[in-house]
């Protein structure tokens, strides 16, 4: 029987296996941040072990990070302690670190496929749920708890219940309008926020082969969100194109076989998934969430579904909608374009391209956040910035922002916010905000109308 | 770690579904380096007000329920791979959450940190939540070792699934670094291999 391609990955990477439990897995790339390191580090610490590779382990600092004035000392006590833990941490122990203002620096996701540090056929983990993003290179990838951290720094493995395979096809031809977030949230709303769970997921069909790599990420990105731990595409001739060049990537003879390799890793024609999903591409539309998790999504063009459930009427009540209603004319004060998710460069040129030659409403307060420093100046390189400066936005400095809102980016209580982020629960975005998760074109347009507008209506 | 066999407790009903790692612990406290603390703000957003007022109808503010076990709806944990939330949750006082589905990396992590995750059926779940809501002096046993969950005296009991490897540690307070560098010659000899 044939072989998929996280049975492929996964297999390559098993150093052990208990009987009747858990695989110790191989982990080729540890990536870290600010705030899921430090308990890890001080249990290394405590108990006098050493890290075993650290150069396997690249860190950044993104979650708790201002999005303005980077170069002056970090306002707020508890994040500068958290901050200066990290550059110590990764001092003592020789771990490199992309520091607040470092030109690498960034959203960890965004920044370590810039660099090439994620490439086809690895394990990476990361303690953060968002690391399924590196799966659009047809890596395994997959987010860890603190504890898992403490493991990998001590033994550059993890004990691991091999998951079970899903695989989701849409094929098809896109709308126009239609971009790989609403892809994403298009799958999720219909198959649920814990459909995956116990499973990694594997994306393929004619949309993500036609998929740029950034949008492949995206997709990848949001695996969690319907409870899988992570998420895959296939890598092909745009992977390689993508991470030739690029800072940490295999050169020369090295690059040509880790090719050829990485060739071998799509999933085997008779291989066969335990689960297995097929959708329509043309069945998709700009989508909208209108509850508290991201499957509760619909077309934007759709009315709340009315659905007699404790759950879901708690949802509503926290959101002030109603049950058959439209959002579209819903007056929007707070537009966020960013994350992980979704502050990749191409998310900026649909931003731009929508508000060139137009203005930011007067009631709405935006936030453009890029997810690197990179991005930053591919921004402003391409002129983009100009055209936001223009329409009267403004671009604020990189970091996971208003995403989470751990820094001061908060969205004020009752208020909506249209987010190209990734979680639309309670309080995310602030205590009391209320998230509309969408994509960046549908931010843009919501930015510049001051409402939620019916796109549709708009695109050629 | 500590040690877990058998509890009995009275138990709390949050009849919720898909609890996210966001309402166990809302992002602006994970500022802190180490795990302590991060009990006084378990569901601090359900819990108090944005004033800081409590908030008297949640349930942990309602004194007719108390215990170490939290009996939560499906899907909980979904989210964030946050720790903190576990470390909350013991934090707060749960040595055991039931629910009829649990979130892949809050369930390891919950492993990770003695605190014990019991999947029931969707009708277990249904029932013992009914009980406890009506009954809140019912008592709930936790059997880790016979992995039952029971309630009402036995007139409400179910068998539940482990992995035998994270039993063994629950049972005896091991945790997963010391079984890694057990293996740390395998591990060379596979980077060796492997070239790395």
């Amino acid at each position: 029987m044939g072989k998929t391609l996280f049975d492929k990955v996964w297999d390559a990477h098993v150093v052990d296996k208990i009987e009747n439990g858990p695989q110790v897995l191989y982990i080729d790339k540890h990536l870290i941040h600010e705030v899921t390191s430090p308990q890890a580090f001080n249990e290394l610490r405590d108990r006098n072990i050493p890290i075993l590779r650290p150069k396997q382990v690249v860190a950044t600092a993104d979650h708790n990070t201002p999005t303005e004035n980077q170069h002056l000392p970090v306002k707020d006590e508890l994040s500068r302690n958290q901050l200066e833990q990290l550059s110590k941490n990764c001092k003592e122990n020789g771990i490199t670190l992309y520091d607040l203002g470092h030109k690498y620096n960034g959203i960890v996701h965004v920044m370590a496929p810039e660099l090439g540090i994620t490439q086809p056929g690895m394990t990476m983990v990361c303690g953060d749920s968002h690391t399924s993003t590196h799966g659009a290179f047809g890596t395994i990838a997959f987010g860890i708890g603190t504890s898992q951290v403490a493991q990998v720094f001590a033994s550059q493995c993890l004990l691991l219940q091999k998951p079970k395979s899903l695989r989701v096809n849409v094929n098809g031809k896109l709308k126009n309008g239609v971009y790989p977030k609403d892809v994403i949230l298009y799958v999720i709303s219909k198959l649920g926020t814990n459909s995956g769970t116990g499973y990694f997921c594997e994306y393929a069909g004619d949309v993500f082969e036609n998929m740029s790599m950034e949008g492949r990420m995206t997709v990848c990105n949001m695996s969690i969100e319907m409870g899988a731990r992570g998420g895959m595409i296939a890598p092909d001739e745009k992977t390689f194109e993508y991470i030739k060049g690029r800072e940490f990537a295999p050169k020369g003879d090295e690059f040509d076989k880790k090719v050829a390799y990485w060739k071998t890793l799509p999933s085997d024609a008779d291989a066969t998934f335990d689960k297995e999903y097929f959708f329509d591409a043309s069945d998709i539309d700009p989508m909208v969430t209108y509850g508290t998790n991201p499957g509760m999504g619909i077309k934007i063009t759709e009315k709340i579904p009315e659905i007699n459930d404790a759950s879901f009427e708690k949802s509503l009540k926290y959101m002030n909608f109603q049950k058959g209603e439209s959002l579209i004319n819903k007056p929007i004060n707070y537009v966020f374009i960013g994350s992980c998710t979704n502050s990749r460069i191409e998310d900026f040129r649909v931003a731009a391209n929508y508000v060139k030659g137009k203005r930011k409403a007067s009631n709405v307060t935006a936030w453009l956040v890029p997810g690197s420093k990179q991005v930053e100046a591919q921004i402003i390189k391409e002129g983009l910035k100009d055209i936001f400066d223009e329409a009267g936005f403004k671009l604020r400095q990189p970091g996971c922002s208003a995403c989470l809102a751990m820094n001061d980016d908060k969205i004020p209580q009752g208020e909506y916010c249209v987010s190209t982020s990734n979680r639309n629960f309670e309080g995310r975005q602030g205590q009391g905000a209320r998230t509309i998760l969408a994509s960046p074109l549908v931010a843009a347009a919501t930015a510049v109308e001051g409402k939620i507008i019916d796109i549709t209506k708009h695109l050629n | 770690m500590e040690k877990f066999t058998t509890l009995r407790s009275t138990a709390v009903p949050l009849d919720i579904e898909n609890i996210d790692t966001d309402q166990i612990i809302p992002a602006r406290f994970l500022k802190a380096t180490d795990k302590k603390g991060f009990g006084d703000n378990a569901f601090r957003d359900w819990r108090y007000n944005k004033q800081g007022e409590i908030n008297n109808d949640f349930i942990l503010n309602d004194p007719t329920y108390s215990g170490s076990i939290l009996v939560a709806g499906d899907n909980f944990g979904c989210g964030s791979s946050r720790e903190h939330a576990p470390w909350a949750l013991v934090g707060y006082g749960f040595k055991v959450i039931v629910s009829s589905f649990f979130a892949d990396i809050f369930k390891g992590n919950a492993l990770n940190n003695g605190l014990l995750p019991v999947q029931v059926s969707s009708d277990f779940l249904k029932n013992l939540m009914s009980e406890i809501t009506n009954n809140p002096e019912t008592i709930v046993t936790v059997n880790l070792e016979a992995q039952t969950i029971s309630a009402n005296d036995g007139n409400l009991s179910q068998a539940f699934d482990i992995d035998p490897y994270k039993k063994t540690c629950m049972i005896n307070g091991y945790d997963d670094i010391d079984f890694l560098l057990s293996k740390k010659d395998a591990i060379e000899a596979f980077e060796v291999e492997k070239q790395f």
